[in-house]
């Protein structure tokens, strides 16, 4: 293979580990199928059609892949659920609605490389058992999903989808399902009842796993976009191989973004753990904004819990166990789990000195406010709530009791609703309360202690919709 | 005045039910985006007429189209602006760039809520809405005018200048 050259002022970063994003921004590159049969594409495929499907299976398992979503569950174990015996049709759903804040890596591969894409889902819909599946799109990616469509009508011309694969016996079906611009069809089982034709209410887990009960109710399989892609690269270099790269139990590469008051914020693609989050900011970002200091960050979409700039952190466990600044965590699954945060969806939000904790607490609190599918009460009524008493924060409205308040609705969400979504919309609340608390009630006014106000009166001067 | 749909645009509805051969209620999201794409919002007569195709009850398209923040119950201007407030672009200045948007094309957006997210030009031109992430975080602030993406948006003239 050729030498690759990237687009000048796109260069990937010299400690970055590219294998997904190998042909983002490459000079010479297009989405063409010719394009990507000129690097090799759709070998691994070939290769796997001649493979039992429980070894594909296997070679993931061996990898520990874990999911790129947000959960990080290993896949090859989600792909185990599928029920022994089951004698229904298995489906398979490409989760594209890429839409937690702060994430923004879906969105180049859809657009620069739909085939590696392909040939991922097509290998894992061979070692699955799968003969229709599904690409969920956000519908905010209008072009990607044209650019999929067409990748879609290439392979199937080649002859790598429709029946009889390759002359290999395998038939299957892939076609593009365009979301509504609803951030909860990213939770999987409400991603289901969109491509059901519903409004995406969440189902209820147990019974609803989607391996044993998805798509309408058959075994259904929902990995992310980047995911997928890794079962390509997978098969190309073994499982145990393809485990070298990264950190035990974090393997693999996995794309950060990196969004906020950072000098260069972009995308970079790095082994799991293998670089810290001082290194993420000051080297591949160009460090913080002239004469400004580091005062929060969150680590993995916006619903992770938040990093303060000044605290200890304690990794390891045992005589391993030490402890380190945020500069120096390691940028892995485990290592933010023990931080008390989480990798996440890989969005890394970092704040500067110059943010007020009040607004940025407040904007995060409108978007899980509209974005609640109103399903279960405590986070349908919680989440606007939260929004409420946070409005009052940034406009001078809020009383001192209101911070313990809003501490209370927040905790009364988490735990008590039938999906993640109340974790992820109570969680940047508690969140920043136990972080930031002082500031917060820095905030409020004593005055108004007890004051009754019309909230719409209140709305109206803040100018707030 | 009674729903004509084109037969380029049945054949386009027909082709996308195609892809869900195990239900046809599957087709709901499909159907409705290529009925949005002509007539630029859904009507209370496009949702009968898309209820009718897929075999429904009205109230199952009703229900899909009230949820979705996608889907428009009221016209939007001949180019729809959608401007990100989320948190990334919010701290880039998507504010900012929202109201030097208005102030360009004239839109008030005083009578805009939860249920009525748009407003539209007094020429009918443009429309802005003030959306929720649009996954571009990196290049902040973002917007859409249609289908296109524009990126770390420092002027609201740079966006508007190949649509005056």
């Amino acid at each position: 293979m050729s030498e690759i050259t990237y687009k000048s002022g796109y260069e990937p970063h010299a400690r970055e580990h590219r294998v997904i994003f190998r042909n983002v921004d490459r000079v010479g590159w297009d989405t063409s199928i010719d394009t990507a049969l000129a690097d090799g594409a759709y070998e691994q495929l070939r290769k796997a059609l001649t493979m039992e499907p429980a070894a594909v299976t296997d070679e993931v398992k061996k990898a520990g892949l874990r999911g790129r979503g947000g959960a990080g569950f290993p896949a090859g174990v989600k792909w185990g659920f599928i029920p022994k015996g089951n004698t229904k049709p298995v489906y398979l759903i490409c989760n594209a609605d890429e839409s937690e804040p702060g994430t923004f890596k879906d969105r180049y591969i859809l657009h620069q490389d739909p085939h590696q894409l392909l040939e991922g889902m097509i290998i894992s819909c061979f070692a699955t058992g799968v003969h229709l599946a599904y690409i969920y799109i956000r519908e905010e990616f209008p072009m990607a999903a044209k650019i999929v469509e067409k990748a879609i009508a290439e392979a199937h011309e080649k002859g790598f989808l429709g029946k009889n694969i390759l002359d290999s016996g395998f038939d299957l079906e892939i076609y593009v399902h365009r979301g509504a611009g609803a951030y909860i069809c990213g939770e999987e089982t409400g991603l289901i009842e969109s491509l059901e034709g519903k409004r995406a209410y969440p189902r209820i887990k147990p019974p609803y796993f989607p391996a044993a009960m998805g798509l309408y109710l058959c075994p259904t399989i929902v990995n992310n976009v980047e995911t997928l892609c890794h079962v390509k690269h997978i098969l190309e270099i073994g499982g145990e191989e393809w485990a070298k790269t990264g950190t035990k139990n974090n393997t693999g590469t996995r794309i950060l973004c990196v969004s906020g008051d950072v000098q260069k914020p972009g995308y970079f693609e790095i082994e799991v753990g293998k670089l810290t989050l001082g290194e993420v900011i000051n080297d591949m970002c160009g460090g913080m904004k002239p004469g400004r200091t580091l005062k929060a960050v969150i680590p993995g979409g916006s619903s992770s819990k938040v990093l303060r700039a000044d605290e200890t952190f304690t990794i390891g466990r045992g005589d391993d166990a030490k402890q380190i600044s945020i500069w120096d965590i390691p940028m892995d699954f485990d290592s933010l789990a023990a931080c008390g945060s989480m990798a996440g969806s890989g969005g890394v939000i970092v704040i500067d000195d110059s943010r007020s904790i009040s607004w940025i607490l407040n904007n995060i609190n409108n978007f899980y406010a509209h974005e609640s599918c109103g399903q279960c009460t405590p986070c349908r009524e919680g989440s606007l709530w939260m929004k409420k008493i946070t409005d009052r924060l940034v406009t001078g409205q809020a009383s001192p009791s209101d911070i313990p308040r809003l501490d209370k609705v927040a905790r009364s969400i988490e735990g008590r609703t039938i999906c993640a979504f109340g974790e992820a919309c109570s969680w940047p609340t508690e969140a920043f309360i136990e972080k930031f608390r002082d500031e917060l009630v820095g905030d409020t006014r004593p005055e108004l202690e007890g004051a009754v106000v019309n909230p719409e009166t209140r709305i109206a001067n803040a100018g707030l919709k | 005045m009674s729903l004509e749909i084109p037969p380029d645009l049945e054949a386009l509805i027909d082709e996308s039910i195609t892809h869900y051969p195990v239900s046809k209620r599957s087709a709901v999201l499909p159907v409705l985006h290529h009925l949005q794409t002509h007539f630029r919002y859904l009507s209370s007569e496009i949702i009968e007429w898309a209820a009718a195709k897929l075999e429904l009850e009205p109230i199952h398209i009703l229900e899909v189209v009230t949820f979705y923040p996608g889907f428009r119950q009221e016209a939007p201007g001949k180019f729809h602006i959608r401007v990100c407030r989320t948190l990334s672009c919010a701290m880039a200045g998507s504010h900012e760039l929202l109201a030097s948007l208005c102030e360009k094309t004239g839109i008030d957006r005083k009578n805009v809520s939860h249920h009525h997210p748009i407003a539209v030009s007094p020429d009918g031109k443009f429309s802005i809405e003030f959306v929720e992430c649009l996954a571009s975080c990196g290049s902040a602030p973002v917007c859409m005018v249609e289908d296109d993406l524009y990126e770390r948006v420092k002027d609201a003239d740079e966006v508007l200048k190949s649509y005056f």
